[in-house]
């Protein structure tokens, strides 16, 4: 199965389940509470999902390494390769 | 479990010995424009595998560079040996995907690992990477700039974002189970390598994502190693444009055929 196709699965199962509480299809004759209740969580979902993302990239970025030791290292490096390889006959 | 007097183990710590022996690390370098960077990445690798002590060769794959990086590449080979340098030119630039498949063919290792040579990628961490595919017989190990140690650098704020940004939207549609999927600093089993090669159509950044999400599709173990990526120093990259466009693209169709 394709993550698209699970996707859509998941979305309509999660759909499905909204309706049948929020229009009590199956005449369950739930109490109305559970029903306003119900009623706008897809949007709570939804948002909740949006703030999560905002907050998790928001986080990573900020928390993203700087790897000055890493470049650091790497320019002393160049320094000893290219004199050991000009030493090596290399034509650069 | 060394003890010699227990034969079985005598058998298995011999024939363990031996597949160490055997094991060699075929290194692919595709070149384009890298006539700065090439000698020291060729000798920075020399230095690491001399220091572990591991079995390897390094398959240079330039794709008719104007800037003269075969003839450097020429002299690497008088200097280190053709039996560690091998170059494996094309006549025109044809691509990152097709250089991988190209070297491929000629590697002789029973592992491949596959880097950039505009040293953004260090030869250092190929002591780990090895490692940790013995650790936990690995199919394939990737190397990871979003977990542990790993990192970048030389972004700036809004590289950062697009980058984090692009990799949190592809785990949330792609579930992937590896943490960087568009890092080309990974190490293959050759025969993981080939049948994923085989099944991969991307091109660009798309085709690394390709390839760990086929991996996990095909239910291949993966291992992370975090890396460092210092931006390249010497000469410009040559992926860039509608980058994003075509990312985006690329994670669309994976997503709806993956
Ligand atoms: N053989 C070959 N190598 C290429 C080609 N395009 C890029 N490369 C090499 O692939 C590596 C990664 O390319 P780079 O331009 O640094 O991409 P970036 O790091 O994603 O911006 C470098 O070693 C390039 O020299 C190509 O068409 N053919
Ligand atoms: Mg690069």
């Amino acid at each position: 199965m394709t993550k698209l196709l699970q996707w859509l699965l998941g979305v309509s199962l999660v759909l499905t389940a909204w309706a049948l509480v929020s229009f009590d299809l199956l005449e369950l004759s739930l109490p109305p509470a559970y029903r306003e209740m119900a009623w706008p969580m897809p949007l709570y979902l939804l948002v909740s999902f949006g703030c999560y993302s905002l907050a998790t990239v928001g986080y990573r970025v900020a928390t993203f390494n700087d790897c000055v030791d890493a470049a650091k290292e790497l320019q002393v490096q160049i320094k000893e390769a290219k004199a050991d390889l000009r030493k090596k006959g290399l034509k650069m | 479990m060394h003890t010699p007097a227990n034969p079985v183990c005598l058998v298995l710590c011999e024939h363990e010995a031996d597949q160490r022996r055997e094991d060699k690390y075929s290194v692919l370098l595709p070149t384009y424009n890298e006539r700065e960077n090439l000698p020291l990445i060729v000798w920075l690798l020399v230095k690491y595998f001399n220091e572990s002590g591991y079995n390897y060769e390094i398959i240079i794959i330039d794709d008719g560079s104007p800037d003269g990086t075969l003839e450097v590449a020429e002299q690497l080979q008088k200097i280190y040996g053709s039996n560690k340098i091998l170059l494996r030119p094309r006549e025109k630039k044809l691509g990152l995907g097709t250089a991988y498949i190209h070297g491929m063919k000629h590697a002789s290792g029973n592992f491949v690992i596959i880097m950039d040579a505009d040293l953004s990628h260090h030869p250092k961490f190929i002591p780990e990477f090895i490692e940790k595919q013995k650790e936990g017989d690995y199919d394939l190990v990737s190397g990871t700039r979003y977990r542990g140690n790993g990192g970048v650098y030389g972004w700036d704020l809004r590289r950062k974002l697009i980058s984090r940004g692009a990799n949190f939207l592809s785990q949330v549609l792609l579930r992937p189970g590896a943490s960087d999927l568009t890092g080309s600093f990974r190490l293959y089993k050759k025969h993981v390598l080939e049948s994923l090669v085989e099944r991969c159509v991307s091109k660009g950044y798309v085709f690394q994502m390709e390839m760990i999400v086929r991996a996990r599709q095909l239910n291949y173990t993966v291992g992370e190693v975090p890396i460092s990526f210092v931006d390249r120093v010497y000469g410009e990259s040559k992926l860039g444009g509608n980058e994003i466009v075509s990312f985006v693209k690329g994670l669309l169709t994976l997503f709806a055929t993956t």
